[in-house]
């Protein structure tokens, strides 16, 4: 479970996220909706703390996020952005890259488990600049998925795809996250993108929160 | 033909040096032509590099009757102000100006002490000063480049590294390539030198030696000394500041404040 507790961030004096108070369950997926520049992902960011409050705080499993090693937060609260920034490399790599950073080393038959599991098996050994947007996003969802995080934040993970790769992406991260029951937080502009993926949704303007609640109720109101 | 209208020295000097700033900004008007503005920032540069240096000929002419205790800190004065000018080169870099006057002490400061403790820089004032600064200018541009390239590099790829940061990478680690690329392209110039010694060009301590009278064999093998220096002084300097950056670009909760446009919070942990 992740609760954002009143959390804020200003820069130069303007209120980028302002006083948001949401609790997502394990499980939930909470779509975050809302015009351009309403806040969308600097509220994410926040979520992961890349960017710091300047007010409220967070709460992971119950614990004031502040008092967990930045490292090891995000390792259990993972991201996927609008692009994959794949690493130089091949794909088992990049896909390694996460336990890599606590010296740990995945196995082959984890690498292709987790390349399985967004439809890319027998891709281990290609070069990433080998891959297609759709592909490369692919790569990214299982790099993010090998750190077996708690929480997955997703960042308007289809909206830099072409329409196909868009639905296959969008399917496949439903898939993982009804098999895995992850908790997910995903930012879209696109409301029918949010209906399909979430069961609650959180609406922005101008970074405060419009309203929250049921996704149907949100969207249609 | 100058020398033929002016007899005494200053004024000849000053003709000289003023034929050789009109030709070195035909380069600006050139520019100009070309939409690149380099007016300014050229006019004063040719100004302010006049004016310096015969203001430390002046000094040299005091110091060369002064103590050579006077050394140390004279060459203190010139890291500090090649700190300064060598930050400049990372506008926006957090601790910039603190990183560079470390890497440049660090560098050329090390090199300079164990050459005159060996004996390779004569600790007399007219030698140690003019070694020093030419070690010292150098270490600051090769600390002006690690620094400009780092900056550049990190603004280049925001994205990627925020992304090893997401997945549970150590900021050092998520910099780690830029660290590289920018301590490897700082150090060409210093390289290209060394490789060209003697071929593409003759520098001027050599031919100043020549010119005094040294032995040619002595005065070849001392310039490749101080070449040597330079280059060690360099490498050394931009290890130093390439790696003291890395930690000035993150928060202490291990956020990147060198974003393009982000006026970053720093984080308390």
């Amino acid at each position: 479970m992740i609760v954002a507790s009143h959390l804020g961030r200003s820069v130069g004096g303007r209120a980028l996220v302002d006083d948001i108070s949401v609790q997502v369950r394990a499980g939930e997926v909470l779509a975050v909706v809302g015009p351009s520049g309403a806040g969308k992902s600097s509220f994410l960011r926040l979520l992961n703390r890349l960017d710091e409050p300047t007010a409220g705080t967070v709460l992971l499993e119950g614990i004031d996020y502040r008092g967990i090693p930045p490292r090891e937060l995000r390792r259990r609260v993972g991201m996927v952005t609008q692009r994959a920034f794949l690493f130089p490399g091949t794909v088992s790599q990049n896909v390694g890259f996460g336990p890599r950073q606590q010296g740990e080393v995945i196995s082959e038959a984890r690498a292709e488990e987790l390349l399985a599991r967004v439809g890319l098996t027998g891709f281990a050994d290609r070069d990433v600049t080998n891959l297609s947007g759709g592909e490369a996003q692919r790569v990214s969802l299982a790099r993010a998925l090998a750190n077996s995080p708690l929480v997955l934040l997703l960042d308007e993970p289809t909206s830099a795809l072409d329409d196909d790769a868009k639905s296959q992406v969008e399917g496949l991260i439903g898939d993982i996250i009804r098999d895995t029951g992850l908790t997910c937080v995903v930012v879209t502009h696109d409301f029918a993108q949010a209906a399909r993926m979430a069961t609650r949704a959180l609406l922005l303007q101008g970074g405060r929160a419009i309203r929250i609640g049921p996704i149907a109720e949100v969207l249609n109101a | 033909m100058l020398n033929r209208l002016f007899t005494d020295p200053l004024q000849l000097g000053l003709a000289q040096a003023l034929a050789a700033a009109i030709v070195a900004y035909a380069v600006v008007l050139v520019a100009r032509r070309r939409q690149i503005h380099l007016e300014r920032e050229a006019a004063i540069a040719l100004v302010r590099g006049l004016v310096q240096i015969v203001a430390v000929g002046s000094v040299l002419v005091l110091l060369l009757h002064s103590s050579r205790w006077i050394g140390a800190p004279a060459l203190a004065a010139m890291i500090f102000a090649a700190g300064v000018t060598s930050a400049k080169r990372a506008k926006g870099v957090p601790g910039s100006l603190q990183v560079s006057t470390v890497a440049i002490a660090c560098g050329a400061g090390s090199v300079i002490a164990i050459m005159t403790w060996l004996g390779v820089i004569h600790t007399a004032i007219t030698t140690l000063i003019p070694i020093g600064s030419m070690l010292i200018a150098n270490a600051m541009n090769t600390n002006g480049l690690a620094l400009n390239r780092f900056r550049s590099d990190v603004l280049a790829h925001v994205g990627e590294i925020e992304t090893a940061l997401a997945l549970g990478a150590a900021p050092t680690q998520s910099v780690a390539d830029y660290v590289q690329a920018s301590f490897e392209a700082s150090l060409i110039p210093a390289i290209d030198s060394l490789r060209s010694l003697g071929i593409v060009w003759i520098p001027g301590l050599m031919a100043g030696m020549l010119l005094s009278g040294s032995r040619p064999i002595y005065a070849a093998i001392y310039q490749f000394v101080v070449l040597a220096m330079i280059f060690a002084a360099s490498g050394f300097t931009s290890l130093v500041s390439t790696l003291l950056i890395r930690a000035h670009v993150f928060t202490a909760a291990e956020q990147l404040l060198l974003r393009p446009g982000a006026v970053a919070v720093h984080s308390k942990g």
